[in-house]
C-alpha cells in the first residue's frame, strides 16, 4: 500500500542521516518509538518526538535499553509499527529483548549509529564493530535481517525498506548505520507518499476459534493476529509449539527453532540486496558497506589508474550475506579486499563463502575516524599481485 | 468414596468456574501442591468475570518464573516475556493500542529483583496497568535462592546461614514512585483479593496489588516452617488488616506480622492523559493522539 501522508516530509531537504532514518521511519508508518538516549543516535529520536505528535504517534524515553526494547516487542503486538534507536552499549542491552522479538516473531526496526567500542569506548566516533552482534548478539539460534546505509538518502530510504522488510518475513530487522552517515550532512529527497511503497501488518482472517498464533501449513511464516482483537492467543520465549504453547522438548526445538532460522535462509535470495560494479574480469574485488564504502571510492580509483581492474560489491542488505555471489565471483578473482571499521568481521563471512578459492584480505581500523584511502589502494595492489 | 475416572475428571474440570478464563489444554499446571499461585490466579478470574469488562481487551504480561507462568494459562491475550521485562512489554501493549486493559502478573523476584528498575519507572509515569505481584519471599523456579524479599534472617539457597540483606517494602516502595492503589493480601484473603482486584480493575494509573503466597516446596522447607497449609495457618494468625495505614509500616519481618489491607487509593492523571492534554494545550488543533485501537495502518478496502 502507499504511505500515509501524516509521516510523509515530502521534499528536498538538507537532513543529517540520524534525521533522514527518523523521516524514514515515520514515512513507513512507524508510530510508536521506545529509545534510551545515547550519542550518536539520539538525534533519530529527537526528530521523531517533534513530528510525532503530528501524526498520531508515541515517543516514550524509557528508563533503560532494557526497557525500551521490550516495549517495541509489545507495542509490535499491538499492530502499531514499533522502533527503537540505540549505539553501541544500548545495542548490547537489547540484545535479551531482540531474542524476544526473533522467537514470538515481532516484526519491529532496531536502529543502530554505530561507535567506536568495545564497552563505552568512542562514544562521539564512528565504528562499524556490531556487524557480528547484529547477528549473532543474542543468544540461541535465529536470523534476522540487517541492513547498511551509505548516505543520509539511504537513511532515509533503506529505513523504509528495513519496516517492510520486517512486517514481510516477521523479524526484527537491524538498522546498521554508523556515527558518520548518522552526523553527516546531504541532500535527502523525500517523494510525495503515493510512491513510496510501505507493507502494512498482514492479519490473520482465520476465526479465532481456527487460530493458532505459530500455524504454518507448510510455510515459513505463520499469519499474525494483534491483542485486543478477541483471538486470546498465547505467546511467549519459551520453545513452543503451532499454539504458542510451551513444549520442552528437543522435538519441539527442532521445529520451532529451525524455522526461525529457515525462514530467512529459505528467502536469502528475496532479502539479498548489493551494489555490484565492474566486476567482470576483475582481478581483486572490493567488499564493502556503510561510510566505509565512500572512503574505500578513493583507493579504488587510485588502484584502477595504476591498471589494476577492481571490482566492488557494496553491501546494502549486510544479513543475510549475499553467499551465493561471492562463492561465483571467488571462482573468478584472485582476492577480495574488505575494508571496514573494526579488526575483521565481513571478511571473516567473505573468507568463509570464497572458501580457499580467492583470499580475503581485511583493510583493518579500531574505529575514531575513517580509512586513509592509500590503505584501501595499497591493499588491493597488494592483493592483485 | 468411590474412584473418579478420567472422563469424570474431565467433566468435573470444566465444571470448575473460571475454565473458561483458563487455557484448559494446558492443564495440570506446573505448580507444586499447596503453591499459593493457583489461588491468586483464580481470584483474578473472579475479579474479572464480576467486573464486566470486555475480556478481548485485557492483556496479561508476565515474566520469568513461578508467578510468570500465569500468562500461559489465561485464557486472554496473554504474553509470556523476559525475565524482569512484563512491565516494559506491557507499557508498550498499553500505549501501542491505549483501548487494552493490561495486567501485569509476575512474581518478587522478576517485577522487583531484575525489573525493579522498571517498576520505579512505570510508577513514576503513572502508565495506566495493574500490577498483581505475588511475592513467596523466594527464587522459586530456579530453587529457592535469596530475593529481594527475603526477610532477615530466612534461608535460602544463595543465604544458607540465614539472609542478611534488608528486603523491599514493596507497598512503600511503589507508594513512593506513585502509584494510584496500593493494596496488600495474602493468598488466604480470598474474598478481600477478589474484591480488591475488582476495585483495582475498574481503577486507571499505575495500580499495584502484592499478594502474600506460600512456597512449601523451598521457603517453607529451608526454613522448616512446615507445609503449605502451615503457612496459611501463619497467615491466618499473623495477617492483620490496616487499611489506609502510612505504608513506612507495612515492611513483612521473619514470621512477623503481615499488614494488609488497601493503602492508597487515589485518582491521578495517567501518562496518556498527561501526554494528550500537554500536547493539546502546547500544540493546539495540530496534535493528533493515538487513535485508541491503536496505530496500525490498514489497507484501505
Amino acid at each position: 500500500m502507499k504511505a500515509d501522508p501524516a509521516g510523509v516530509l515530502t521534499g528536498a531537504h538538507y537532513l543529517d542521516g540520524d534525521f533522514a532514518c527518523g523521516e524514514g521511519a515515520m514515512a513507513a508508518g512507524c508510530r510508536f518509538v521506545a529509545g534510551y538516549p545515547i550519542t550518536p543516535s539520539t538525534e533519530v529520536v529527537e526528530r521523531i518526538s517533534r513530528r510525532f505528535p503530528m501524526m498520531g504517534g508515541i515517543f516514550i524515553q524509557m528508563e533503560d535499553e532494557l526497557a525500551s526494547m521490550a516495549a517495541v516487542v509489545g507495542a509490535s503486538w499491538t499492530g502499531t509499527k514499533s522502533m527503537t534507536v540505540t549505539s553501541g552499549p544500548g545495542f548490547s542491552l537489547m540484545m535479551e529483548n531482540i531474542g524476544l522479538g526473533a522467537m514470538m516473531e515481532a516484526p519491529c526496526v532496531v536502529v543502530n549509529v554505530q561507535r567506536g567500542g568495545p564497552s563505552t569506548g568512542l562514544p562521539t566516533m564512528v565504528g562499524q564493530a556490531d556487524i557480528m552482534q547484529a547477528r549473532w548478539g543474542s543468544h540461541g539460534d535465529y536470523e534476522l535481517i540487517a541492513l547498511s546505509p551509505q548516505s543520509p538518502q539511504e537513511a532515509f530510504d533503506l529505513t523504509i525498506d528495513a519496516f517492510n522488510l520486517s512486517e514481510i518475513y516477521r523479524v526484527p530487522v537491524m538498522f546498521m548505520m554508523d556515527e558518520c552517515v548518522g552526523h553527516m550532512t546531504e541532500k535527502v529527497v523525500i517523494p510525495p507518499a503515493e510512491e513510496i511503497e510501505v507493507v502494512p501488518r498482514k492479519l490473520s482472517k482465520l476465526k479465532p476459534e481456527e487460530y493458532w498464533p505459530y500455524s504454518v501449513n507448510g510455510g515459513d511464516i505463520p499469519e499474525m493476529v494483534r491483542a485486543g482483537d478477541g483471538y486470546r492467543f498465547h505467546t511467549t520465549g519459551l520453545t513452543h509449539d503451532h499454539r504458542g504453547y510451551p513444549d520442552m522438548s528437543a522435538e519441539c526445538q527442532e521445529l520451532c527453532v529451525r524455522r526461525l532460522v529457515e525462514k530467512i535462509k529459505h528467502n536469502a535470495d528475496k532479502i539479498v540486496r548489493f551494489e555490484e560494479e565492474e566486476t567482470d574480469g576483475a582481478d581483486v574485488v572490493v567488499v564493502t558497506y556503510g561510510i566505509t564504502a565512500r572512503v574505500a571510492r578513493m583507493g579504488i580509483e587510485m588502484a584502477r589508474k595504476k591498471g589494476v581492474k577492481v571490482g566492488v560489491i557494496r553491501l546494502i542488505v549486510i544479513w543475510p550475506f549475499p553467499e551465493k555471489r561471492i562463492r561465483e565471483l571467488a571462482g573468478m578473482v584472485k582476492a577480495f579486499v574488505v575494508p571496514e571499521i573494526n579488526y575483521g568481521q565481513i571478511v571473516l563471512e567473505v573468507e568463509r563463502c570464497a572458501a580457499g578459492k580467492a583470499a580475503a584480505v581485511p583493510v583493518s581500523h579500531g574505529g575514531g575516524g575513517v580509512h586513509d584511502p592509500n590503505d584501501v589502494c595499497q591493499a588491493i595492489l597488494g592483493a592483485a599481485k | 468414596m468411590s474412584k473418579i475416572t478420567t472422563d469424570e475428571t474431565e467433566i468435573l474440570a470444566q465444571q470448575h468456574p473460571i475454565a473458561p478464563y483458563l487455557r484448559m489444554d494446558r492443564m495440570p499446571h506446573i505448580w507444586c501442591p499447596t503453591c499459593g499461585i493457583g489461588t491468586v490466579v483464580k481470584c483474578y478470574a473472579t475479579a474479572l468475570e464480576q467486573s464486566g469488562v470486555d475480556l478481548d481487551k485485557v492483556a496479561v504480561v508476565s515474566g520469568i518464573g513461578c508467578t510468570g507462568r500465569v500468562a500461559g494459562y489465561m485464557k486472554l491475550d496473554a504474553f509470556h516475556t523476559t525475565h524482569g521485562r512484563a512491565i516494559p512489554f506491557a507499557t508498550g501493549l498499553k500505549l501501542g493500542r491505549p483501548e487494552m486493559l493490561v495486567t501485569v502478573f509476575s512474581g518478587d523476584g522478576d517485577l522487583a529483583g531484575i525489573g525493579g528498575n522498571h517498576l520505579i519507572h512505570t510508577g513514576r509515569r503513572n502508565i495506566d496497568m495493574l500490577v498483581i505481584l505475588v511475592n513467596n519471599f523466594i527464587y522459586g523456579m530456579t530453587g529457592g535462592q535469596n530475593a529481594p524479599t527475603t526477610p532477615i534472617p530466612a534461608r535460602s539457597s544463595t543465604m544458607p546461614y540465614g539472609n542478611f540483606e534488608p528486603p523491599f517494602n514493596l507497598p512503600h516502595l511503589v507508594a513512593s514512585c506513585g502509584a494510584t492503589y496500593v493494596a496488600r493480601w495474602t493468598s488466604l484473603h480470598i474474598r478481600r483479593l477478589t474484591k480488591s482486584f475488582n476495585e483495582a480493575i475498574h481503577r486507571k494509573g499505575f495500580r499495584f496489588i502484592e499478594v502474600i503466597a506460600p512456597c512449601s516446596t523451598l521457603y517453607a522447607r529451608l526454613n522448616k516452617l512446615g507445609t503449605g497449609f502451615h503457612l496459611m495457618q501463619f497467615y491466618h494468625d499473623h495477617a492483620e488488616i490496616h487499611h489506609g495505614i502510612d505504608t513506612r509500616e507495612v515492611g513483612i519481618g521473619y514470621q512477623d506480622t503481615i499488614i494488609c489491607g488497601k493503602f492508597i487509593d487515589e485518582e491521578k492523571p495517567t501518562f496518556l492523559e498527561l501526554m494528550n492534554n500537554h500536547y493539546r494545550k502546547v500544540l493546539g488543533d495540530k496534535f493528533v493522539p493515538m487513535p485508541l485501537e491503536g496505530g496500525m495502518i490498514r489497507e484501505q478496502d
